[in-house]
């Protein structure tokens, strides 16, 4: 057995020297002590201490350099196998020198972990790391507290001393400090906490900005515990503000909501305007290119009643407006009929563009596919937020299907009112093209009467809403 | 207006800025105070986040507006002009002795500055650039500064602007010309995009000229990038991969961001009022990556999109979405594929793939060899072949065989 002592924790020069030496000397990896300091040597009572001589006709050897840049990182890691681990892999690499590529073996793998492990302590103390001013007689000196988890303050002075080279600043730590003057770089002993200043003037200031830089509608608490694990927060004075920025989050954004909600009011009209405007240039689905122009909803801005189609038809697509075809000619007059005012409702598709097939001059209805459905949803939900009607009517499976998300049997469901997704009650009924499409004449009225008593029974139901 | 206190002025001022998602310290030149005289502040190449908030975004730069009174009225903006919201004014000093003052205590990596348009462009592109002016040559600071640049300002306060700032942007705000006639009415894209070609001539021309002269200026040495803002208007997933696909083809820029609308005080009318998933944002930027990182094309992410409307899957990564509807290519055998096809697996990142690539050369690989390079092998080894593993046939349903039963082989070989 061989017992090497390191001067530090961090000495990786005398690791490098003590390997080199204990590879030549032939040691196998599981005969080497590694100890940091003097610790007790009894307990290594049958270890021999210093490296021992060469063995006869050892040759000097190199590593390869990604093995050096390695060994220098991990070497600053706490676990205490370090110093053994990377003179096993030493000695592999001595007869393998190309071993160091395989980064999926096991002993190569928990080295780079640990590697990874102590640059990201190190990126983490450049990173939250706070100074905090106090006046001496010579000027002011920024002064830290900070507890690594490796043995990296050493390591990390380079990059305070590239920052910071004009202030004078002292970093105290459990290991050692360190004191910057603005020319050179001194060690002390460990430092406490209550050693380094407990307030700062910029605090306040530096809190604000982070109390106010976040935004309350993204709460993600999750990926900043990834980043900002919690044992960093104690020295972090903008941690302290977490929990209440949390609690609170919830309750602006909702606030945010409502008053977003309840402005829209105003000038509801103004936004469906915009709205309109916008949707003329959709080209969200393939549906705009044959089609003569988007067929928007129509009517007031505060309408109690919506009426909710499938697309707009042949006719339609020409005009530029809902239900003017031979549909919406039926559809009028069974509102008539029914006694519903049909100024007082919003009309409107669940499709925006004509769909059809050419079929040699005409143009044949065409259903709409379920994936042009759910682009056109993007329009009809936007509507609907800013018409709030009381009721909506879904005329017919589509318009079903596109209100409530799911596909829908208008012979079952008709009749009774559905709770949509934004609270919204809907009523589910025919399209007016399906009686338009009735060959025989009694069925067609019989149909005819049965979808203006569901017109009625719609009509009751809004004077009960609506009051 | 009342004089307000500089913590009050800070307070609404980070608010205002709150929504601009770019906020990146990275891709500079590497600058050091070590032996110098005067001034404070280096950069290493790598940003530092120096906080995270709630929301979990880095906090790596001081994000402020120098004012966030503005004369336009974008709907999505919540310093529009029609907007209530209370309003202030930093003076570039206070600026200037702020950014100085959290470097010091080492709070922040620089300065990330922004402005509503006050007067005119002119006149706030002037304000910027006085702030990044008097940091650099009055102060010496070697920190990192990012500028926002207002499009129609004059062009010699850009040149400017790009002397003393690290990295430029200007957002294009909205994928789509009919979502930016409708939420910002008063900005024009093709002014946009104008200025953006201006910013990469400048960068390339000065690059160009310090390959010859190293002690030629420079301009904006960590490049530009833009943000667009997602959910606002019509734009589906597709639209907005192609926008962004061109903007980095046309325009060099080193990052586009994807910005999540959310909702904000006092919302104008004209504005959609909910706000999409935030896992959409997080989808895009995948997306992104498979563009710049992985070697698709933008016709491969527009097929991992749904083919009707256009968006990718929410519940799942962009690449599984792609794996998923090219079946056909997979499995891939770790020992023999090459680097492209690799990179195609789902769940294989860059490193994982660079780390099969060297060990390979090595010896043949096993799962479990497989399983030390990335997060989880579970997720990805329906997708592999290995030495040791092979999967039963990638179905509709992600099946996977279970590993081949070890001690069974051993007792064969006993
Ligand atoms: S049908 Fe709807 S989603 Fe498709 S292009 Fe027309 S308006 Fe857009």
């Amino acid at each position: 057995m061989a017992l090497v002592r390191l001067a530090a924790d961090d000495d990786v020069e005398g690791w490098r020297a003590a390997a080199r030496g204990l590879a030549l000397a032939g040691v196998p990896a599981d005969a080497v002590h590694w100890q940091v300091g003097d610790g007790p040597a009894d307990l290594f009572a049958d270890a021999e201490p210093g490296v021992p001589p060469p063995a006869p006709g050892a040759e000097a050897f190199s590593v390869p350099r990604r093995f050096v840049e390695l060994a220098e990182t991990a070497l600053l890691h706490a676990d205490p196998e370090r110093f053994a681990r990377l003179y096993a892999l030493l000695l592999r690499l001595r007869d393998q020198p190309r071993a160091i590529e395989d980064r999926a073996d096991p002993l190569i793998r928990t080295i780079e972990d640990m590697a990874k492990a102590v640059r990201r302590d190190m990126h983490k103390m450049h990173a939250f790391l706070r100074f905090r001013a106090v006046e001496e007689a010579e000027g002011e000196r920024f002064v830290a507290w900070y507890e690594p988890e490796h043995h990296i303050v050493r390591a990390n002075a380079g990059f305070f001393v590239r920052r910071f080279s004009t202030l004078r600043w002292s970093i105290l730590t459990p290991q050692l400090s360190l004191h910057w003057d603005g020319i050179s770089l001194a060690e002390g002993p460990p430092g406490q906490r209550g050693d380094a200043p407990d307030a700062d003037p910029a605090e306040a200031a530096w809190k604000t900005y982070y109390a106010s830089i976040f935004n309350p509608a993204r709460l993600k608490t999750a990926a900043m515990l990834r980043e900002m694990p919690k044992k960093y927060w104690k020295n972090m004075p903008e941690a302290a503000l977490v929990p209440a920025l949390v609690a609170d989050a919830q309750r602006r954004e909702r606030e945010m909501i409502m008053t977003a909600q309840t402005s829209p009011a105003g000038n509801a009209t103004l936004a469906l305007e915009a709205l309109r405007e916008e949707a003329a240039q959709c080209r969200r689905c393939p549906l705009w290119k044959p089609a003569t122009q988007t067929v928007f909803g129509e009517g007031p801005a505060g309408a109690p009643l919506m009426f909710v189609g499938e697309q707009p038809g042949d006719q339609e697509d020409l005009a530029g407006h809902p239900f003017v075809g031979p549909a919406g000619q039926l559809f009028d007059r069974a509102l008539g009929d029914a006694g519903v005012d049909r100024s007082r409702a919003y009309v409107t598709n669940a499709v925006k563009h004509f769909k059809f097939e050419p079929r040699g001059k005409r143009r044949i209805h065409a259903k709409p596919d379920s994936g042009e459905i759910e682009a056109c949803r993007w329009w009809i939900e936007q509507e609907r937020d800013i018409v709030r009607p009381a009721l909506t009517v879904a005329l017919g499976v589509t318009a079903a299907q596109s209100l409530t998300g799911r596909s829908i049997t208008i012979s079952r469901a008709r009749g009774a009112p559905v709770r949509l997704a934004d609270g919204g009650e809907c009523w589910i009924t025919v399209h007016p093209s399906f009686l338009l499409r009735i060959p025989e004449a009694d069925r067609k009225a019989e149909e005819y009467a049965r979808f203006v008593d569901d017109l009625r029974r719609i009509g009751a139901r809004l004077a009960e809403l609506t009051g | 207006m009342a004089q307000l206190d500089l913590r009050a002025k800070l307070g609404i001022l980070a608010d205002a800025a709150k929504y601009d998602a770019s906020c990146a310290s990275s891709g500079t030149r590497k600058r050091s105070s070590e032996g110098q005289a005067k001034g404070i502040g280096s950069t290493e190449g790598m940003g530092i986040c120096h906080a995270y908030a709630p929301d979990g975004r880095c906090i790596s730069l001081l994000k402020i507006l120098l004012t966030n009174s503005c004369i336009f009225d974008c709907h999505y903006c919540i310093n529009r002009k029609s907007s209530n919201v209370r309003r202030a004014r930093f003076t570039p000093a206070e600026v200037v002795e702020l950014t100085l003052s959290f470097y010091r205590r080492n709070y922040i990596e620089g300065l990330f500055l922004s402005s509503g348009i006050i007067r005119s462009s002119d006149y706030t592109m002037e304000q910027l650039v006085e702030v990044a002016r008097s940091l650099r040559e009055d102060h010496h600071f070697r920190g990192y500064i990012h500028l926002k640049t207002i499009p129609d300002a004059d062009p010699l306060l850009i040149e400017a602007a790009g002397r003393h700032a690290d990295r430029l942007s200007i957002n294009v705000e909205l994928p789509t010309e009919s979502g930016l006639a409708r939420l910002a009415p008063e900005k024009s894209a093709p002014r946009i995009e104008g200025a953006m070609a201006g910013v990469r001539h400048k960068i390339e021309d000065r690059q160009d000229a310090r390959r010859r002269y190293r002690s030629a200026p420079g301009f904006a040495p960590a490049g530009q990038s833009t943000q667009m803002i997602i959910g606002a208007d019509a734009a589906t997933d597709r639209d907005i991969m192609t926008k962004a696909h061109g903007l980095y083809d046309r325009h060099a820029l080193r990052r586009v961001y994807y910005s999540a609308f959310s909702p904000i005080p006092d919302a104008s009318a004209v504005l959609p009022l909910k706000r999409p998933p935030l896992i959409r944002e997080h989808r895009l930027y995948q997306s992104d990556w498979m563009l710049r990182f992985y070697g698709y094309s933008l016709a491969d992410i527009s097929a991992a999109a749904d083919p009707a409307s256009g968006m990718l899957p929410l519940d799942m990564d962009p690449k599984l979405a792609w794996a998923l509807r090219f079946r056909e290519h997979f499995p891939v055998d770790v020992n023999r594929a090459p680097r492209e096809a690799l990179l195609r697996v789902p769940g294989l990142g860059v490193k994982a793939v660079n780390g099969i690539l060297a060990a390979r050369r090595w010896r043949r690989l096993r799962l479990e060899d497989i399983a030390r390079l990335t997060r989880s092998v579970v997720k990805l080894r329906p997708f592999l072949i290995a030495e040791d593993w092979r999967p039963v046939r990638l179905g509709d349903r992600l099946e996977v065989a279970p590993p081949p039963p070890r001690q069974q082989l051993e007792l064969f070989a006993a």
